[in-house]
């Protein structure tokens, strides 16, 4: 493949695949270590009906309004599984399950009367994503990287995702002390003073806006995937909490680049005319990680265990 | 030297949905080493988390020093249950008792050395010295709970709130924490403490607050520790065994 093949077809969705997992993979951590992952799946379903609303009330699928109505929907799905859980005074699973369930299929049900869905977006693209639809077919060749005329053109899918990811790394970096007490002892972090409340929020618009700039390249079900797989492999690995955050991020960003090289670049560069859903490629990846690191722990925690315990 | 109490609780009533826990507690914490006891359900830990604005109370108020919370924050440690974290989280006992401290560092960057030194400090009041640089999966319950001792320790207040710190832990830590207690009064320090061994009432604390929803009984442990203000506190709950270890104790 020649150099401005590569730089129009498969360099924006390598980019996107790692910016997409890379972000979801640090969020990942503290949703693991909060024991809350199941609200990471949830706010990337919820956000649904705010992404169709953006779209609808704008007409056209640009990021920012879709971004804007999906931190809406997260926000009003946060706020209503805690109202939900006080009010039916059931356990937190359950009211997360039900609430971000209504939600997806709101949207769906909103796709479809808002006339959302005969236009652009459709059920396959909000569960698989199009990765392989990113692309910047303005690049001319390596020189293209430092033209600005032809990096204006670079897919705006791209853009939404390095803003994201650039947002959520610095509030990670700024916060981080208190994401780690909050994640620990959240009732400790409150009782020294900590806006823990408004962490927990901000937590939670985080993953939001991660899953509705990744959702449209890789598709929730990779968001989901990225959200938990990456965290969960580096928590069988290390007890260190450094290594467990940065390392899930850079697990979840490699997942992305070596999935989508697997789908597709690999084997046609190696004369096979295997093609594989880029989403697909990576989801199943991030599993055989997970599987990967549990085989690995006896040696890594099997003494966190059974060490004995001096009095 | 101010002479407002360390902690004074009015009315303070709280609920989880429909169901009472607390009504309409009034109660003051004199200086020392309090314990809060009833049964279970009695509200105990209710009570402390209400004080700290933890869980929302449906009417009445806490004065720490005679001031809200907010304005005294830095002189109200507080111990939480050991039960009500995961011990398999990634953090050193360092890193834990750290936390005590992180309202006097910046939200990122390295902890500074005189904030590490304040933690290891900590630490090496409850006897974990060597251990700092463990995962805290891998202490002995006694040990974590020693290491939430020295978190709150690390804090440096004036007033403590302490959620069961001798839960399930084995007699010779029960005899250490005791040992911190004692010294933190010693330095004019204020200890209220959820307890559940009512053997050991008498030895370990000279007030007490008896607690079933309703403040039952408070004052010195002479006083208010009585067969007659037990037997109010618990109803018929208390059995055999645990009345036999009270009249123990108050023997001793």
């Amino acid at each position: 493949m020649s150099a401005p093949d590569f730089l129009r077809l498969d360099l924006p969705a390598l980019v996107a695949a790692m910016l997409a997992c890379g972000t979801c993979g640090l969020l990942g951590s503290f949703l693991l270590l909060r024991r809350d992952s199941l609200l990471g799946d949830a706010l990337s379903h919820a956000v649904l009906p705010g992404i169709i609303a953006g779209f609808a009330l704008t007409g056209a699928r640009s990021g920012l309004p879709m971004l804007a109505g999906a931190l809406a929907a997260a926000l009003a799905a946060t706020v209503l599984i805690t109202v939900v859980r006080r009010a039916a005074r059931i356990e937190s699973g359950a009211a997360t399950g039900a609430v971000f369930t209504t939600f997806f299929a709101g949207g769906l049900v909103l796709m479809e009367v808002s006339g959302a869905r005969s236009v652009d977006l459709d059920l396959d693209c909000v569960l698989f994503g199009q990765l392989e639809t990113v692309v910047w077919l303005e690049a001319q060749g390596w020189s293209s990287l430092l033209d600005p005329a032809a990096l204006a053109h670079l897919p705006r899918q791209l853009h939404l995702l390095a803003g994201v990811a650039a947002a959520v790394v610095l509030i990670v970096a700024l916060l981080w002390r208190p994401l780690h007490l909050l994640c620990f002892d959240p009732d400790y972090a409150a009782a020294l003073g900590l806006p823990a409340r408004r962490l927990e929020m901000a937590l939670n618009l985080m993953v939001a806006a991660a899953a509705v700039a990744a959702f449209e390249a890789v598709g929730s079900i990779l968001v989901v995937a990225m959200l938990v797989c990456p965290a969960a492999a580096l928590r069988l690995l290390t007890d260190d909490y450094r290594v467990q955050v940065l390392g899930g991020a850079a697990l979840g960003a490699g997942l992305g680049v070596a999935g989508y090289a697997l789908a597709g670049p690999l084997p046609a560069a190696a004369g096979l005319t295997l093609s594989l859903n880029a989403a697909g490629a990576i989801g199943t990846l991030g599993g055989i990680v997970v599987a990967a690191a549990a085989l690995l722990r006896p040696r890594a925690a099997a003494g966190r265990r059974e060490e004995p315990a001096i009095a | 030297m101010t002479t407002a109490p360390p902690l004074e609780i009015r009315s303070l009533t709280v609920a989880y949905g429909d169901h009472p826990v607390l009504w309409d507690v009034t109660w003051v914490a004199p200086e020392g080493l309090t314990a809060i006891v009833g049964p279970n359900g009695a509200g105990k830990s209710t009570l402390i988390k209400a004080a700290l604005g933890l869980i929302p109370a449906l009417s009445g108020s806490a004065a720490f020093f005679g001031r809200p919370l907010d304005e005294v924050r830095n002189r109200v440690g507080y111990l939480p249950q050991r039960a009500s974290v995961d011990w398999d989280f990634p953090a050193t006992a360092l890193d834990v008792v750290c936390m005590a401290r992180y309202p006097r560092m910046a939200w990122w960057g390295r902890v500074p050395r005189a904030e590490r030194e304040a933690a290891r400090a900590a630490l090496a009041e409850v006897g974990l010295e060597e251990f700092a640089e463990r995962q805290i999966g891998r202490l002995s319950g006694g040990q974590q709970q020693r290491v939430f001792l020295a978190r709150a320790l690390a804090q440096d207040s004036d007033l403590y709130l302490m959620d069961e710190p001798f839960a399930a832990v084995d007699a010779a830590t029960e005899q250490a924490i005791v040992a911190v207690l004692r010294r933190l009064t010693e330095a004019g320090r204020s200890v209220v403490a959820v307890h559940h061994d009512l053997s050991t009432v008498p030895d370990y604390f000279s007030n007490v607050l008896l607690l079933n929803g309703r403040a039952v009984a408070a004052g010195t442990v002479q006083q208010a520790f009585t067969p007659e203000t037990i037997a109010a506190a618990y109803g018929g709950r208390l059995n055999l065994l645990e009345g036999a270890s009270v009249a123990a104790g108050a023997r001793a």
